[in-house]
Formats: C-alpha cells, structure tokens, sequence
C-alpha cells in the first residue's frame, strides 16, 4: 500500500515537472504595440524590427550587450586594394524555413530591395553604388566613396529568398504611407531561429522553433515556442505579468515598477536605452516658422517635471536629439536649457505672438513610454506661454504614416539609433527631403550646406576629420532649433525570475539568447 | 396666479407626491441626482479650478494624494490629483458636465427620433410600418454600445483632423442618441396602433384634419407617459454609453476629460497604489447612474396602473 502511494507520488512529480519544462520553452512575450508589418523592409520601426528579428537575419546583427557579432555573414572586411569595396562571406549551409537555399543572390536581391521605392530602409544604404555577387557565397558592395561605417547600417537589414519573392509577387516592399500592403505583410520566409505560424495584427501572434536554425548550436536556443500579445493598457499589460499570463514585457509602465520588482517570481531588467524622445515641430510654415517660437517652446517644456512626475525618474532628459550611445554625442549638446517661462513668453512677444495661437499636436498613445501622458503634459506647459494645442493622441499604426505624410505642424517622435553613429540621425531626421533621404524629415528643414556635410561623411576616412564635420551639423541644427528634445528613454523589461535574458539597448530581445535557469 | 397656485394645491395632495415621499430610496436617490445636476451646471462656480485650462496646470502637482501636501508644490487638493496634476474634485465636477450634458441632449435626440417614427410606423402602418420596425429589429440585435462606436468611427473618419475635437461631443451625442431610440419607437408604436382605433382620433379623422395634427396633437399626449419612464432609464444608459466610450478613448478627449475618461486615466495607476485617481470619478458616476435609475423604477411603478 505504502509503496503504491510512493509511487504514484513519484508519478504525479514527475509528470509535473516534465509538464513544467515543456511549458517553460513557450515564451509568452507581450508590450504596447504591435508589429505594423511583416515585410522587413516596409517599416523602419523598433517593434516591427524586434519580431522581424526572430524570424528574419541580417548579415551581421548586434548581440544583447549591443556589440556586432555575425549573422549571415561570417567575415566582412574592405578590399584591400579599394576601400569602396566591403567584402562579405556568407554563411554556408543556412536554408529558409520553405527549405531553400541561402546564397549571394538572396542578398544581392534583398539589398536592391531595400533601396527599392517603398522601403523605409532606404537612408541606410544612401552610400551603397552596387551590391555584386562574386560567387555564390560572397558578396561584394560597393559605395560611392568609402564608407568605414557601413557595416553600422546592416544590423537591421534583413535577408529574403528571391525565389520566393518572386513566387509570391513582392519584389518590392510595400509603401505603408500610402497604404498599400502585400503577401509579404502577413507571410514570412526566413532564416531566423523561429517560423511564424499566425499572425493577427494587433491580437496575438504565433511563432515556432525553427528546426533547421544555422544558429542552433551557437545560441542556447532553449525557447521553442513564442507567443506574442500586444498589450496597450498599460494596466493590462502589467496585470497579466503579475498573473502570469505572459512570462516577458518589454515595457513595465514606470508607476509599476516597484510594484512588480516586489513580486516574488518576478525581476525588471533595467538598462539605458539608445532611443531619444523629441518633438517635432514645422520649420516652413505657420508660426512655428520663426526661430523665436521654437526656442520659447523649447524653454517652455519642463523636462525635470516630464521626469519627476510623468516618468518617475525613468528617462535620461536632453537638450539634443542623440543618445549618449551615438558616435558625436558630447555633455555639452546634451544640456538643455533652464525652464523660464518668462523668457518664453518675451520670446513669443518678440516673434508677434504674444496672444499665442492655435495648434493641434499629434501624438501616438501605444509607441513610446507615457507618450500620450508627456504630450499632454506638453499641452499644459505649452498653454503657459499662450500656446492653445489640441492634443490628437492615436495608435502608432495611424500617427506614423500621418506623420510621414508631412501634414503635422507639431508632432512626438522618438528615434532609436542602430548604427550608433550621428549620420543615421541626420540621413532620416535632417537631411531635406528627397527621394532617398531626409524620409522622417516632415518639419520643411531644408540647409544645402548640411545636406552636403551629411552626404560627405558617407566616404569620410578620416575619423577625426568626419566627427568635426558632425559636430558642425549639430551646430547647425542646434542654432535652428529644429527639433524640440525630450528625454532618452530607460527601458524597464518585467520577466519571469526564471528567464535569463539581457536587456539589450536597442529594446530587441533576441529569443534565441533567452535561457530558463 | 389662482390657476398656478391649484395646481401646486393638485400636485401637493396628488398620489404621484404620496408615494414619492414614502419611498425613502427614491428621495434620496432624487436629492442626489439634483445635487449633481445644480453642481454641473454650476461648475464654474463651485469648482475650485477649471481643468480644462490646460495653461493653469502645474504637471509638479501630479498625483497628490487627498487632504496631503504634494511633496514638491506643497498645495493639498480635498480629493486629490491626477497624472497631470489637475484637481481631481474640479476635473470630476466638469466631468460630471460633459456627462450630463452628453446623456441628456443624447436621451433627446434619441426621444424625438423614437417618438417621430413611432408615431409614424403606428399611425400609417402597411410598408412604412414594415420599414421602420426591421430597422429597429435589425439595429436592437446589435449591442447600442458597438452601433455607437459604428457611428463615432465613421464621424471621425469623415471629418478632418482638426475639426475632430471640437465636435467630439457633437459626435458623441449623436452616435448615443442613434443607437437609443428603439425602445422609444417600439413603445410609441403600440400605443399608437391602440389609440388610433378610438373614437376620438376617428372623429379627428372624420372632421378631415390631417395625418400629422392628429398625430402630433391628439395620439402624441396619449402616449408620453411610458415615454417618460423610458427617458429617464435611458439617460441612465447613455451616461454609461458615454463614460464606456470615453473609458475607451474613443469619446472625450483627455485634455477635457468626461468622468469615463478619468476613469480611463485612473484605471492605470490602479496597482501603483494611486486609487484615488479611479475611484472618486468612479464612485460618481456609479452614484449618478444608479439615481436616475432607481427615479426610473420608480417612475415606472407609478405610471403604470397595472402594478398598482
């Protein structure tokens, strides 16, 4: 009897722990915001990217500490004889979840089709001349004049099959600002470490281990499943950690903090993040045209409250918009201005706007943290110096393209920087607008003089000789006000205690790093 | 003056005022609903700020807790602050007005709309009676709460940006008031359809006046009394129509916030230990909802003869 009961008691512990392990390698993942696209190249985007990651490779990537390690590329290097020239040594033996084989093409195809009309990607390669396949595992691109960084701008450039492509009609990607979607918006065909078995957008999406990962025995790769739920409510989100109804979010809302690092179970992985937080304002039209009113509304918003009250201490505030993280950050661009609101207002008078005048500020309620709560905060200390601003706060699926469309006078934006280098800012934010730069630059800022410096650090050698350069673009941008900086964001992830996994800058958990302990 | 003064003697000696005051829940319940209405209207006057100024906040004074200093202004608010530092009594008083407001214009459009085609569909009959009541059939099989995020959907789409929150009350009101008036129509039809069989409305008809003055002048009276009742459960209804849209960010705007979009706000400091951002504009409106419910029941108990 005794030892029946012994027994069955083993039986029962067993089978709940051999329950336990198999439960454990489902990772269910959750933040604010959903995906906005499944085409890799449709969406330069932070939460678009973080999925396409795990499904999709880049020739090389950054690992969780930030550093560039390989990917699909094993060794780069530029030619000897041309520094014009970055030669790629693919990874051989690497096929796509539909079994086909990885090789130059694929990239020589995907480069092209990342500079193709409708990718947002396309400021990454503005130096990119012409990607060449010299055999089937090598690839040579070739830039106008020689860009040491290049290898910077490849971390997020991920690679498709042609035949597939070609398959499925979506050579190009689709153009998001006007609309369009394709099969590629929902399907996917990778190299990455998991499959993707269903998506719906804004619900919930499925991915599968990937059994045929090249990665597989380089990663821990202990995670065989994901789950991924968009959480807006922050409320919600943070509830559905505490109840253990997903094991990871990415943003842990700052009035929570305490409230989830005292849960037994549960940890919040802290770590600077490398995004900056900023407003956007019109430097061509309407009152925000004159120099004056930018510079009252930067002295007008008071980024120690911002910090104090509206993030709770979690954000870096700044006078520039570059984190600390990005090659041409100094402590002296990073001070921002005493909030006088007596300044301001002489400022406002000064410019013929001493009775203020109307504006409506657009901001996204699921993107960044406390987007909506900072925007309105702006709207109270904008009201300060007589400045009446209708707030319009939507989902990041309406407020980038309305953005990116050139109709906001007065917009929130915040921009990561994967390449870590002050040119990636300049190329998409500063540059004017042109076919193929200058895309998030709706603000009407157009100096031939800083376009041309922007253009020249793409074949600048010179290091020392390059950074003077982007220290004088700065400058210039500083003198002009044309942004109106907030703060860096801290990134708090919330996760099981059971998961080992670093908080990486770029705010892109890499699942197949993620270890149970 | 005499006229006037037998009729308050009429009121004073009537049922309606008897049963009124033997009811202790529906007294109270009518004292707190007219409380609430003279604090509306008179918020200007009785609240201690105006939140709507988004120019007087100070974002220092966010999440003061009630009758405590803030730790960096020193100012203490009777209930508090929200994240925006605004005073929470002032933002829950002129919420109270953008709710009543919203539900009381919404209760009307939705009355004259329910009404008028009751009237119709009763009186005429035939295909017209047909039309309106499928409509009404089809539009009862869906929640009024998803035919009024229909509605304001497809308003927000229509207008341009800028005009979007200037009428996003107008807009409000009128995806309410759409959504409620089939327990108006159906009411009024029936009623209708038994009035119009009496004597009076054929010899109305005999004496050769018209399909409108009849109904307008002589069913109309005839049927009000359930209208009434109707109305004010309904207007309990649209204040929680209005404060689920707001609670969902689909109705009033944050910077003027309803009392369902303070509770949106609070919803999220919930498990941060700020309760009193959710639970002074919750109580509020569970206290002003409930009221004008419990007025209804029993209007409804009075007004019809058959449960007396």
């Amino acid at each position: 009897m005794k030892s029946l009961t012994t027994r069955l008691a083993v039986g029962v512990v067993a089978g709940v722990f051999v329950s336990t392990l198999a439960s454990a390698e489902t990772i269910r993942w959750a933040r604010a915001g959903d995906s906005l696209t499944m085409d890799p190249h449709a969406q330069n985007e932070g939460p678009t990217h973080a999925l396409a990651h795990q499904i999709y490779d880049s020739l090389l990537q950054r690992d969780m500490s930030g550093a560039i390690i390989p990917s699909l590329a094993t060794e780069w290097a530029a030619l000897p004889d041309n520094p014009n020239v970055w030669r790629f040594k693919l990874r051989k033996g690497v096929t796509y979840h539909d079994g086909a084989a990885f090789d130059s093409e694929d990239v020589v195809f995907s480069l092209n089709r990342a500079m193709a009309d409708g990718s947002d990607m396309k400021e990454l390669l503005s130096s990119v001349k012409e990607v060449r396949a010299v055999d089937s595992h090598t690839v040579d691109i070739e830039t106008h004049g020689a860009n040491p960084l290049l290898v910077n701008n490849l971390t997020n450039m991920f690679m498709m099959d042609k035949g597939w492509a070609e398959a499925n009609d979506v050579m190009t990607p689709h153009d998001v600002a006007k609309g369009e979607t394709n099969f590629a918006t929902m399907n996917t065909n990778g190299t990455g470490a998991f499959k993707l078995v269903s998506r719906s957008i804004d619900e919930k999406t499925v991915l599968t281990a990937n059994p045929n990962y090249w990665g597989k025995s380089i990663y821990p790769s202990q995670v065989t499943e994901i789950i991924y739920t968009p959480i807006q409510s922050s409320a919600t989100r943070v509830a559905a950690l505490l109840s253990g109804e997903v094991d990871i979010i990415q943003d842990v809302p700052v009035q929570d903090l305490g409230r989830v690092s005292s849960t037994a179970g549960l940890k919040v992985g802290t770590a600077a993040q490398n995004r900056v937080i900023f407003f956007g304002v019109d430097n061509a039209d309407g009152p925000t045209a004159d120099l004056r009113v930018r510079q009252a509304m930067n002295i007008a918003i008071n980024r120690e409250a911002i910090k104090k009250v509206v993030m709770r201490d979690q954000s870096d505030p700044t006078g520039v918009i570059m984190p600390p993280f990005v090659n041409g950050w100094t402590a002296a661009l990073n001070e921002y201005p005493a909030h006088d609101l007596d300044k301001a207002k002489a400022l406002m008078a000064d410019a013929g706007y001493a009775n203020g005048f109307d504006i409506t500020l657009n901001c996204p309620n699921d993107r960044y943290i406390n987007d909506e709560a900072i925007c309105q905060a702006a709207v109270g200390m904008m009201g300060q110096i007589g400045i009446n601003v209708t707030l319009d706060a939507k989902p990041k699926a309406q407020h980038f393209p309305f953005i990116k469309g050139g109709d906001s006078d007065f917009y929130m934006l915040g921009w990561g920087v994967p390449t870590f280098d002050s040119h990636y800012i300049f190329n998409f934010l500063v540059h004017t607008r042109t076919g193929d730069r200058g895309s998030w630059n709706p603000t009407g800022y157009s100096d031939s003089a800083v376009d041309d410096m922007i253009v020249s650090l793409e074949s600048e050698t010179d290091l020392a000789a390059r950074n003077a350069t982007i220290a004088k673009i700065w400058a210039a941008i500083q003198a002009q006000q044309m942004y109106l900086p907030i703060h860096n964001q801290v990134l708090n992830w919330g996760m099981k205690d059971s998961i080992e996994f670093a908080v990486q800058p770029e705010d892109q958990p890499h699942f197949q790093f993620l270890t149970f302990n | 003056m005499s006229a006037q003064k037998s009729l308050m003697g009429r009121f004073r000696e009537s049922d309606f005022l008897y049963d009124f005051k033997r009811s202790p829940v529906t007294v109270v319940s009518f004292v707190i609903v007219v409380m609430l209405i003279l604090l509306a209207v008179f918020a200007d006057l009785v609240a201690p700020t105006n939140p709507f100024d988004a120019g007087s906040l100070n974002l220092m004074n966010g999440f003061t807790p009630p009758m405590q200093p803030n730790a960096f202004t020193g100012e203490t608010f009777y209930l508090g602050t929200d994240d925006q530092g605004r005073d929470l009594l002032s933002a829950i008083i002129f919420g109270l007005r953008v709710s009543l407001f919203v539900g009381l214009t919404a209760v009307i459009l939705a009355m004259v709309l329910g009404v008028s085609l009751g009237l119709i569909a009763g009186y005429r009959g035939g295909w017209v009676d047909s039309l309106i009541m499928r409509a009404a059939d089809i539009q009862v099989t869906f929640p009024s709460i998803l035919i009024a995020m229909l509605i304001f959907g497809i308003a927000r789409g229509l207008l341009p940006p800028h005009m979007r929150d200037e009428l996003a009350i107008t807009v409000l009101i009128i995806a309410i008031g759409l959504s409620e008036w089939v327990p108006f129509a159906r009411t009024v039809r029936g009623t209708t359809m038994v009035e119009k069989e009496k004597e009076y409305v054929q010899a109305a008809r005999l004496i050769g006046l018209g399909s409108g003055q009849i109904m307008l002048r002589h069913i109309l009276p005839n049927v009000l009394s359930p209208v009434l009742v109707i109305a004010t459960i309904t207007l309990a209804l649209a204040i929680i129509a209005e404060a689920t849209l707001s609670f969902l960010g689909v109705g009033a705007p944050p910077t003027e916030p309803s009392l369902g979009t303070l509770i949106r706000i609070g919803q999220d400091f919930l498990f941060s230990g700020e309760w009193w951002i959710l639970l002074f504009p919750a109580a509020t409106l569970l206290a002003l909802a409930l009221s004008v419910n419990l007025l209804g029941d029993w209007l409804r108990d009075i007004l019809n003869p058959r449960l007396k």
